[in-house]
């Protein structure tokens, strides 16, 4: 694996809705093959940031390459290569997953088997049932199949483990480190921290449009650990997360 | 990397939207239920209106008693000042139930009454026939009728069906255009399937292509089983038969394609579902009562006709009549056709201004 390849560059982003700027000069890299985790509270300019990468917003200035290709000129071409989760998004009325699949495998021009990409998440036994029956937790996953099956490049996942029960949310880590592994770049937005630490390669921390921190979880905790922070309560060896999943099992309950 | 088609995005995407639209209980119930229902009614009801309409041959005498007796009666209305040519064809579709030519014989005071029926129309036929048996007999009349002669044209009958049914095919294009249009392209906006759709490569023009390519297809499916059910059960008239069926099929792609045109407007304006159903009632009711679904435009009151023939459906519900009834082909219907075209053009003129894809 070649490192600090980018295959993400975003260059002075600039994002403003008449007044207001949700996006402010925002420089950084993704590099191939790892995790990115682009964190910071609600309204931070994380989801403008990834759907104007994603080509579905316009920018208002500064320039973004993906894989080589201008989000200006071949947006086309972008969208064949990504894979988008989005917050919040819901799929076609009245069809089953494996109905779905096809539709997108249709619109993605790809020619797979249905049941192999409902395998990569898990979700087999839940073939011929209508997306709306699905758990929070078989939810993602099945967004996650659907970004898989143009083999994409990259793929962008908003928020996937908002409002999961732990067991889901440790699960679809697994499924997110398993996907990079075989070699897709992962952008990932969260709220949880614990969850950027497991897994994310780099972080970038957003605050009101600006990049006010890009590096490794580790070296960023050393930063703060060196300028002399000091958690107010010594930390134990476990934490209730911990407690939680040792008390109801691993297992997925769904 | 494969090239990629818009053609496959297209038929997968008109694939996925057919099978959603036939597991949509309410697209079913609009298409087919409702339609099937009234058929059935007025299949089962059948009748018509109390009045004769009874021609006056060109030529006809027009200071003769009998036709001033015939008005007297109330239930008789004269149509005058057609040519021969013309009271044949309404004769044999039995849109005149009969014409009579009256006539002073020669060299006498006294009148010869020629009497023609139409098969198409017996039983109103029939009704003439005792009505003009009561004038002949009729005291003050008598000695100036000398003879009435009757004959019979023959002509296809005109039932009840064959109204009705052109009318509720055409109903239930409207709602399933504008109904099942506009409800799925707010709810696939609203739920962001839209904005997923936008993630791919897909082209606008597919998503719209292939939802129409849909929906056409099932409102065909839909406009094949009322005509078939009408026929088969309810004896409706298919001049050409299966030439019929198409010419009937070909207008309904043109309907549906102009009905979908209101459903993209409304799935623009609405803000959210609710109001999907008042701003569709506002399009699909007025051409519901007003384009000759249930009743001939010709029943309306005089200034409430001007209305009727400004609607849409009113020249897609007669072109269906002459067609299927009259055996018209589908240049004998081109005036129709260019309304309902013109309509068209001015409807997605307006879509193309108010269709919001997020």
């Amino acid at each position: 694996m070649e490192k600090n390849k980018a295959i993400i560059s975003v260059k002075n982003l600039v994002k403003k809705y008449d007044d207001f700027v949700a996006v402010q000069d925002l420089t950084f890299d993704v590099f191939e093959n790892e995790i990115f985790g682009l964190l910071g509270p609600n309204g931070a300019g994380k989801t403008t940031t990834l759907e104007i990468i994603e080509t579905l917003r316009d920018k208002t200035s500064g320039e973004i390459i993906v894989d080589g290709f201008s989000v200006d000129k071949q947006a086309h071409e972008i969208k064949q290569i990504i894979g988008v989760q989005l917050q919040a998004a819901g799929y076609y009325p009245n069809l089953n997953l494996i109905e779905l699949i096809e539709l997108f495998a249709g619109l993605y021009g790809a020619s797979i088997k249905p049941m192999d990409m409902l395998e990569k998440v898990n979700l087999q036994d839940k073939a011929k049932a209508k997306y709306k029956a699905l758990s929070g937790g078989q939810k993602q996953r099945f967004s996650i199949a659907t970004t898989l099956i143009n083999q994409p490049k990259v793929i962008f996942l908003d928020e996937p483990t908002t409002g999961l029960d732990p067991q889901a949310r440790r699960n679809l880590w697994d499924l997110i480190t398993e996907i990079r592994n075989q070699g897709t770049t992962v952008v990932i937005t969260t709220h949880y921290m614990d969850e950027a630490e497991q897994l994310c390669d780099r972080v970038a921390f957003v605050e009101r449009g600006k990049l006010i921190a890009l590096d490794t979880p580790d070296n960023l905790i050393d930063k703060l650990v060196a300028s002399g922070f000091e958690r107010k309560k010594e930390v134990k060896k476990a934490n209730l997360e911990d407690v939680f999943i040792n008390l109801t099992g691993k297992e997925w309950r769904e | 990397m494969q090239k990629y088609s818009n053609t496959t995005a297209t038929l997968a995407l008109a694939k996925a939207s057919f099978r959603s639209i036939m597991r949509s209980p309410s697209a079913v119930v609009f298409t087919l239920a409702f339609p099937i229902i009234f058929i059935v009614v007025f299949g089962f009801l059948g009748g018509k209106g109390t009045h004769i309409d009874v021609g006056i041959a060109p030529g006809s005498d027009v200071n003769n008693p009998v036709t001033a007796m015939l008005e007297k009666t109330g239930m008789i209305r004269l149509v005058k000042n057609k040519s021969k040519a013309d009271f044949d064809k309404l004769l044999e579709k039995g849109n005149v139930d009969a014409m009579i030519d009256i006539h002073k014989r020669l060299n006498s005071v006294a009148y010869s009454v020629n009497v023609v029926y139409t098969s198409a129309s017996m039983d109103k036929g029939n009704i003439l026939k005792s009505v003009l048996n009561n004038l002949f007999y009729n005291k003050t009349l008598k000695p100036s009728v000398a003879e009435i002669k009757e004959s019979t044209v023959h002509g296809r009958e005109y039932k009840t069906i064959d109204f009705i049914l052109p009318g509720q095919l055409g109903f239930s294009l409207l709602s399933t255009g504008v109904f099942g249009t506009a409800f799925v392209f707010l709810s696939l906006r609203q739920t962001l399937v839209i904005k997923r759709f936008f993630a791919t490569p897909v082209k606008r023009s597919s998503i719209v292509i292939g939802e129409g390519v849909a929906r056409i297809g099932f409102a065909l499916l839909g406009a094949l089983f009322i005509i078939t059910l009408g026929h088969i059960f309810f004896g409706f008239t298919l001049v050409h038969g299966v030439l019929t069926v198409v010419n009937m099929l070909i207008l309904a792609t043109l309907g549906i394609i102009v009905f979908m045109g209101f459903g993209f407007i409304i799935s623009g304006i609405a803000k959210n579902e609710s109001m999907v159903p008042p701003i569709s009632n506002i399009v699909t009711l007025p051409q519901f009562l007003l384009s000759g679904t249930f009743f001939s435009i010709d029943a309306f009151p005089g200034w409430l006709q001007p209305i009727s023939r400004a609607l849409p459906l009113t020249y897609l519900n007669d072109a269906m009549r002459k067609v299927a009834f009259e055996g018209l082909n589908l240049w004998d219907v081109k005036f129709q056709i260019m309304i309902l075209v013109i309509w068209g053009i001015a409807i997605y003129a307006v879509a193309v201004k108010v269709f919001r894809w997020e």
